[in-house]
Parts: structure tokens; sequence; C-alpha cells
């Protein structure tokens, strides 16, 4: 009896290799197109655990921002990858963006329908400096969404993230510039949850060879 | 709206958070809020022990949850992890124990989602009073 279980066994083997070598290689899959949506609860719990540990380990509010701008810029530089190629795919051609205005239509139209689900609200320049761009949201990202600060903290805005995640990205695409992200102060007769301007600030070598293209 | 006031209690007895909503509602000082508060807990206790019926799980049965009065009336909610919910409402209400429920939902999302909050603390959480403004009313001046 053990030697026919063996064998069973064997013969089991060889029918999965086969099956194997029917379906077609990794290599040669499709890109799959991932899941489009996470527990927002799950990740909120995350979110703020990340806030809560990074918290503990600085000094000041200041230095909490940054560690939080400098997750998002990790995030952000793969997210350049990750979102370009997906672009691609859809339009039917390898393209990159080199000009900065279609590159800020990527970054404030594309990459947040991906990353948030929605385009955001709106996109402007600078009336003053030319090297300044500001994206706006009225409401917060579902990021920050159950994030109230406590009065001890003001000023400390957790979608410091999402403006380190828009660095990186700009940065990875070769357009370096310093993002932060500015909570809009309550102007409505009601109390709602504050909106947010990423005010993107380019290096000059980006707008110097912008204006000479 | 007929909501008077809304009380949060810790698992321990301590008030984390009071707020009324209509301008009917009595002002107390903070101790008398803190009093309340552990007189609602222990009253809690004790009814639960008195209960001559078991739980629907074979333990020990809830307790207090509803208390009318001639004026008004006190609705109070337990969630699983031991924190309960109290609502004072005139006596016309119907959907109290609804309210208490949503109340609870806001408090996973606004309160315990918030990195800045330590659980059993007072809530002091922005997001969570505009919430419940916008649930229960804004009948204050």
């Amino acid at each position: 009896k053990k030697f026919q279980k063996t064998s069973s066994v064997h013969e089991a083997r060889i029918s999965e290799m086969e099956k194997k070598s029917q379906r077609p290689n990794i290599i040669n899959r499709p890109l799959p197109k991932g899941k489009g949506e996470v527990s927002l609860s799950a990740f909120a719990f995350l979110f703020a655990e990340f806030v809560r540990y990074s918290e503990g380990r600085v000094s000041n509010f200041n230095d909490l921002e940054k560690r939080l701008s400098e997750a998002g810029y990790m995030v952000g530089v793969r997210q350049l990858e990750l979102q370009a190629h997906r672009h691609n795919l859809e339009q039917g051609k390898m393209r990159r963006e080199v000009k900065l205005l279609p590159m800020l239509t990527f970054v404030a139209y594309t990459v947040w329908k991906a990353v948030f689900g929605k385009g955001c609200d709106s996109l402007e320049k600078s009336t003053e400096l030319d090297d300044e761009f500001m994206i706006s949201e009225s409401h917060p990202l579902p990021l920050a969404k159950f994030i109230s600060v406590p009065k001890d903290y003001a000023g400390l805005n957790c979608q410091q993230f999402v403006a380190g995640l828009i660095e990186g990205l700009l940065d990875a695409a070769d357009f370096p510039a310093r993002v932060t992200a500015h909570t809009i102060a309550d102007k409505g007769p009601q109390r709602s949850a504050p909106g947010t301007v990423f005010l993107i600030k380019f290096h000059a070598a980006v707008i110097a060879r912008s204006v000479d293209a | 709206m007929p909501v008077y006031s809304l009380y949060v209690i810790s698992k321990s007895g301590g008030v984390i958070y009071h707020q009324s909503y209509s301008k009917d509602a009595p002002k107390l000082s903070m101790n008398e809020y803190l009093m309340l508060g552990s007189m609602f807990h222990s009253l809690y206790a004790i009814t639960s022990e008195l209960s001559p019926v078991p739980g629907p799980t074979g333990g020990s049965s809830s307790g207090m949850q509803v208390l009318e009065s001639d004026t008004f009336r006190l609705q109070c909610f337990q969630t699983p992890t031991g924190i309960k919910f109290y609502m004072t409402t005139d006596l016309g209400m119907t959907n109290a124990e609804n309210l208490l429920k949503t109340c609870y939902e806001l408090y996973t999302d606004y309160v315990v989602k918030n990195p800045f909050y330590e659980l059993d603390q007072p809530i002091r959480c922005e997001l969570f009073d505009i919430n419940l403004e916008k649930l229960l009313g804004t009948d204050r001046t």
C-alpha cells in the first residue's frame, strides 16, 4: 500500500507541472489592473497608527509634518511608475510627460482619480509668482477624513502625506518641486470639515526650461 | 429636534463627553455632570444584576435601557466594548435607539480613528462635534 501511495503523489506532481506549462508563463500574462478599492476603515486605522507612531518619535510638530511628507514621498515615487504605465496602457501609446502644464494635469486629474477616486477640485496657477501652483480640495481627502487636530497642534495637517506623495511623483518625473499642504480656514456660517490646498513650488530650473520650450 | 442632551460614559464610568442640543436642557456645572455620569454607571450595573431574566447568550442581562418620567425620557445604549451612550429626549421620541446607534457609528469614525485621541479620555474631536450637531440638530443659542 505504501508503494501505491507514493506513486499517486508522484502522479499528482506530474499533472500539476503539466497544468503549469499549459497556462501562460507568468511573464506573458497581462499586468493585473489591481483592485480598485480598499476598505476605508482599515486604511484609516493604519494611517492613524502611522501618525501616532511618528508622533511618539518626534519632538515638535514640524518634524511630524516632515516625517509624514517623507513617507508620502516614497509612495509618490512608486505611484509615478504605476500610474504612468496604466495611463499609457489605456491610451494605447507610450509617452512621457515633459511639459509642465500637461504634467500637472496628469497629477491633478489622472493620478488623483486613480488614488482618490475623483479628480481634484481645482488646479490653479498663482498670479504673483511664476513657479507656484495650487491644487485645492474643498473637503478633506478620505485619507485624513476622520482626523481632527487638537488645539495644541493647530497648524498640523495630516494631508502632508499627500503633499509628500505629489512631491515624490514630480521629483521622479524630473520636475523637482517643494509641495506643502495648507488648511483652508472656515469661511461659511456652518462649521464643516476644513478643506486643503496643496502648494507646489517648482525649482527655478524647471520654470526656466519650460519657458524656453 | 426633541433631543435634549447626549452623554458618553467610558468603560470605567467616567463621563467622556456631554453636549446639550436644546435651549430647554438644564445647564449644570462640571461636577454635576461627573456625578450624573457615575450615577448612571452604577444604576446600570445594579439593574443588570437585579434582572430576573438572563441575557440572550445565557450571560447576565443588559442594564437599564429606558427611563421615562412625566417630562422627559432617557435612553441608553451600551456598546459591545462597554461604552454607554445616554440621551435625554422629550416624550414623543420614537427612534432614540437608532439615533444612539448612529452616534456610536460617528464615535467609531471620528474618535477612534483619530490618532490624537487616547481611549477613555475626554473626547475633544472637532469632527465628532460637527457631525453630532448635524445629526441631532442645532437649537442652542
